[in-house]
Formats: structure tokens, sequence, C-alpha cells
């Protein structure tokens, strides 16, 4: 007998996502173990080691992880399927191809392992510093991003757990105390945070562009800062309504907003709420990743390879880790802002609500379990939302230059401002 | 002045929903996601997929492949070729260098002496095998050409063209038609 295709596709994603809630749980637990047992550190070591502990975890295991994972999933495998190809699976280990997870390591040696090319007269320090000048600010907008809400340290014991973090519905308070273990710093203007850190990045291209001293590449970056800079424009604006409708620039605030239902079914995530402002942010979020259809910096037809045309060996290597990571921090942000973040429907703090807050929760569930499970959807949307952009990019053909210009000032500008427009008559009218 | 025949075509105006890209985009997108998802189906004959993973399995070569030259030989094992020099003249990348000589057989009269084929310059066009008259020169062995580290290795002369050799169902010599099995 044949298994049907939807059924095994559905049991492997299930069995990702069970093994992924249990180990979590697992962790989550026996963090919260050891914590009983052992005695509390001194107090600037705890603050520090949570600190370090949480930037190795969201930045280098989380974010670097699945930014580098997509330089070979994302683009060569996936593009592969698509395309009705295989993609490389020749690397292998002890004659098994893993679906191509060797290449992703012999590359990474053969990046590190190549003669390291600095053109003549190109300013070494800033062709050495720009790089990194891109990496870093994908990175560091990461600290703002909550993957779940504040950790409540309640009793252990389920019925008064449920006391201490129920409260007031659908707005879960913590009577206990509250450690925030899955956002790396709170910051109140967290949305001003990432956008300043975003539009950093515009730096990277155009100094990596200047200091080759190449005219490709000095057009390259040319081509990066204009494109860059005429996005952010309608990147900002078309989260204005959203910050109408929220009232908040605090991530964490915008994520708990999105937990109401309307009529008892639909969760009011902003995608629902501003379907035209998610298009518009997702657009021009993709723009300014400058990944096709947006990679006229790069132009490989007309410009070589841009602003990177003269890197080589691992600075050209993080140049591409650092797109990958771009792309990851705009998958993390629109989950945020509108996909409900770490929100799963009718999931709350004790369990899952089918049929309505009033009385007891349809399917119990321990706490440390409800903690695990919302990780885990937090992560599931960034990698979809990765992989939607991954989707597209091996969808659309590349615009031309005048024609992204033309997208960003005449279409996605005016469509935001309108936007914007409807949302404050609303606002101000309800 | 004749009439010119003009025939104008309709341009069909892009209606506002084409213009807006929208729909379109989406419809782009669900091509390529059927086609992500048939692809990494754990299903093997409901993937599109067509690459063959050549070096471990084999392609099949079509009746027609020209692989690499053969020397047809006679019932006792002497070469087939007269030494007529028509696959040589003809062969476009001059690649085939034959020497005649006189055979003792009176009725065989000549054969070659050298007959080697440079296979870096050969191009496989397959003209010498058209070109000759007796069925002596084949290109039907199905094998690749091998591969030599050496330049002096790639003239192939006519023992080694030989050993590939099988006998023709055409009869050779004399001047009565033959009767052909087909
Ligand atoms: S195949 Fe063509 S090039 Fe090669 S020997 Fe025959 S005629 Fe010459
Ligand atoms: S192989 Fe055929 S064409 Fe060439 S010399 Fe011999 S008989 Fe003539």
């Amino acid at each position: 007998m044949r298994i049907p295709n939807w059924l095994a596709l559905t049991l492997i994603i299930g069995a990702i996502f069970l093994g992924a809630v249990g180990a979590m749980w697992g962790a989550i637990e026996a963090v919260a173990l050891a914590a009983t047992l052992l005695p509390a550190p001194p107090e600037p070591f705890a603050t520090i080691g949570v600190i370090v502990a949480k930037i190795g975890l969201i930045v280098f295991g989380f974010v670097m992880g699945l930014a580098s994972l997509m330089t070979l999933f994302g683009d060569r495998k996936q593009s592969a399927r698509i395309q009705n190809r295989l993609g490389p699976n020749q690397a292998q280990f002890f004659g098994q191809s893993l679906i191509g997870l060797p290449h992703f390591i012999a590359d990474g040696i053969k990046m590190v392992l190549k003669e390291d090319v600095v053109p003549d007269d190109a300013n070494k320090l800033l062709h050495t510093a720009a790089p990194a000048l891109m990496l870093i600010p994908a990175l560091v907008g990461w600290a703002a991003v909550p993957f779940m809400d504040y950790y409540c340290h309640a009793p252990s014991d389920p019925e008064a757990a449920r006391m201490a973090i129920q409260a007031s519905y659908p707005f879960e308070v913590c009577k206990t105390q509250t450690s925030n273990y899955f956002q790396i710093m709170h910051v109140n203007s967290g949305l001003l945070f990432a956008f300043a850190i975003v539009s950093i990045e515009v730096y990277g291209n155009a100094i990596a562009g200047w200091a080759s001293n190449n005219k490709y590449s000095l057009l390259g970056g040319i081509r990066a800062a204009a494109q860059m800079i005429s996005y952010e424009v309608s990147l900002g604006l078309s989260l204005a309504g959203i910050l109408m409708i929220y009232g908040t620039l605090d991530f964490r605030e915008m994520v708990v907003h999105q937990a109401e239902l309307a009529w008892g079914w639909l969760p009011l995530w902003g995608v629902v709420v501003q379907p035209l402002a998610f298009f518009l942010f997702f657009l021009a979020g993709m723009a300014e990743t400058k990944r096709a259809p947006f990679d006229l910096p790069e132009g490989e037809s007309e410009l070589v390879a841009g602003f990177f045309t003269e890197y080589s060996t691992m600075k050209f290597g993080v140049i591409q880790v650092a797109d990958y990571a771009a792309t990851v921090f705009l998958g993390g942000l629109t989950a945020v802002i509108f996909f409900g973040g770490w929100h799963v429907p009718f999931l709350y703090a004790d369990g899952f609500y089918f049929g309505g807050l009033a009385g007891e929760p349809t399917l119990s569930l321990p706490y440390h379990l409800v903690v695990a499970t919302r990780l885990v959807a937090m992560c599931f949307k960034i990698v979809v939302l990765v992989w939607l952009q991954f989707m597209l990019r091996w969808t659309l053909p590349r615009f031309r230059y005048d024609q992204v210009m033309m997208l960003g000032w005449k279409v996605l500008l005016p469509a935001a401002l309108a936007n914007l427009l409807i949302t404050a008559l609303i606002v101000s009218i309800f | 002045m004749g009439e010119v025949n003009v025939k104008t075509l309709e341009q069909r105006e892009r209606t506002f929903l084409e213009q807006s890209y929208i729909p379109e985009i989406v419809k782009g997108l669900g091509v390529t996601v059927k086609h992500f998802f048939k692809n990494i189906s754990p299903f093997e004959d409901e993937r599109m997929t067509v690459t063959y993973n050549y070096p471990e399995e084999p392609t099949e070569y079509s009746d027609r492949y020209r692989g690499q030259h053969r020397l047809m030989v006679r019932e006792d094992g002497q070469v087939r070729c007269v030494a007529c020099m028509c696959c040589s003249t003809l062969c476009p990348a001059d690649c085939i260098h034959i020497e005649a000589a006189e055979h003792d057989d009176p009725s065989i009269e000549k054969y070659p002496e050298v007959f080697v084929i440079d296979q870096l310059r050969c191009i496989d066009c397959g003209l010498c095998v058209e070109a000759c008259p007796c069925d002596a020169i084949r290109m039907d062995s199905g094998e690749h050409v091998e591969a030599f580290g050496d330049r002096g290795k790639a003239f192939f002369d006519r023992d080694k063209l030989m050993e590939l050799g099988g006998q023709s169902l055409a009869e050779q010599g004399g001047d009565h038609i033959p009767e052909h099995p087909s």
C-alpha cells in the first residue's frame, strides 16, 4: 500500500515539530531544575551569563545557523528543486550525500583556504572592514526581537501556576517574578532600534564599493545606497499604520496585542489587520536585502558582481552571509509584526482553548511545554518567511534599475501613504 | 509598385490587475511552489526531476551513437580495408593517415600497411564510415574513445583499431551483387 503524498509530508513535518518541541521542553525543564538545585551565582555574573547565553543561542545559534545553512539549502537546493534539478550532491560523508550538507562544510573550508586578494591602490583598511560593517548590523538588530514573552517563574504545581499566570486573558499577566529570557534586551522603542540598525547596513555596501578601487564596485555601491535609501522610506511608512493600531514601538507589546481573536476564531495578527501594509513591508524589505528580483547592486550582467566584485576568500563569504542574515532578519521582523510572533492560535499559558476562554482549557498543557511550543512556533514562522523570500527570489525575474526606482517611489510610497491615511481615518473614527 | 501585404496584429491591452503584477506574481509563485513540493516528495515517481546521476547511473546510447572507430576484418582475420583512400580524402579533420601496400593475394591488390587515426583531431563526424565503399571502417562499437595522458597514445594504429573489429555481412570483392539478409 502506498502512503499518499500529503500524509507523508504531514507526518514528516509533524515529527520535526514534535521533536523540536520535546527538545526545547526538555532543555527548559533541565534549566529550571538546575536553577533549583544549584546555588545562584553572584549578581553581575548571573546577568552577564544570561545575556551571553541569549546572544549565543539567538544570534550565533539560530540566526547565523539559519543564514549560513540558507547559502546551501535556500539558494542551491531549493532552487534546484524548483527547476527540476537535484542540486549539489557530490560532496559526501562516507558515501552519504546527506541532502548536500557536506557541500556547506566544503564551501567553508574552500573559502578559508583561498588566496586573499586586495586590489592595488584599494584602501586596505576599509576594504577589510566593509564585510564586517555589512554583517554586524544584520545581527545587532536581533537584540530587540522577542522570541517569547517574559518567562514567568510560576510555582511548579499546575493549579497554582494556573492562578499565577492566568490573571486576565487574553493578555497574560504573570503574578510572580518574570525574567526576560527570550529577548536579548528589552528596548521599549524596539522598532526604531531595528530600523536604525537596518539603515546602517547601507554604509557597509557603499564602503565596500568605494574601497575596492574598481568602477564596477563603485557603481554597485552607489546603486546599493540609492536602492536601500529609497526603499527605507516605504519600509518605514508601511509600518506607520501598524503603529497607530497597536500604539507602541515595543515589539513585545505588539505581539501581545496580536493574541486577540476576532469572533472567537480569527487571530488578529498584523497581516489580518493590515494586509496591504504587510505586502508593502515585505516587498520593501526584500528590496532592502538586495536579493533577486531586486539584486541590482550585484547586477551580474552589467556590473560583474557589483560592490563585491573585488572580494575573495571569507570576506566574500561574510558578504554573502550578511545578505542571508538580512533575509532572516526581515523574516524575524515580519513574524513579530505581522504574524503574531510566538502566538499559536488558541494556545494560552495553560493549554488550548478551542471554545472560547471561559472555563477549563480544551487541552491542558504544562507551562514549560507551552513555552517550548511558542518558541518553536516563532522559529517556524521565521523559517517559513525566509523560505517564502527564497521562493519569490527564484520565481521572479529581476527588475531593470529604473523599474526598481519607479516601483519604490511611484508605487510603494503612494500605496504606503494611502494605507496610512485610511488607517488614520479608521482609527480616529472608531 | 506591388501591394504590400501588411498583417496587423491585435495588441491586447493589459488589464489593471495584470499591470499591478500582484495576481501574476501569485500565479508564478504557485507554479514554483508546486514544483518545489512535488520534487521533495518522498515518492520517487511523483517527482519531476530530470537529472541523470551520470557516473552512477550510466545513460544508454542510441544505436546511432558514434563511438570509437573499428576496422572490420575478413573471414581469415585480415583487415578488410583495401586502402582506397576514400575515407582519408573525405575526412574533414584530415586525421586518417594511410600507407597502402601491395597484397600478396592478387584478388585483393592493396591493403593498408599503416592506418592511423589521430583521435585528438577526429571530430567524430562519421564521414569516413559513409565514404568507405567496402564497409571496412565503422563507428558502431558503442564505446568511448579512451582517455590518454600522453599525446602519442592518441594515434590509434591499425592493429588497435582492428581489436574491436568484427566481420561484415557484406560480401567483398567480385562483381556480383551481395544478397543482403534484410
Ligand atoms: S569521424 Fe570524421 S573526423 Fe573522424 S576520422 Fe572519420 S571522417 Fe575523420
Ligand atoms: S577504410 Fe574504407 S574508405 Fe578508408 S581506405 Fe579503407 S577501404 Fe577505403
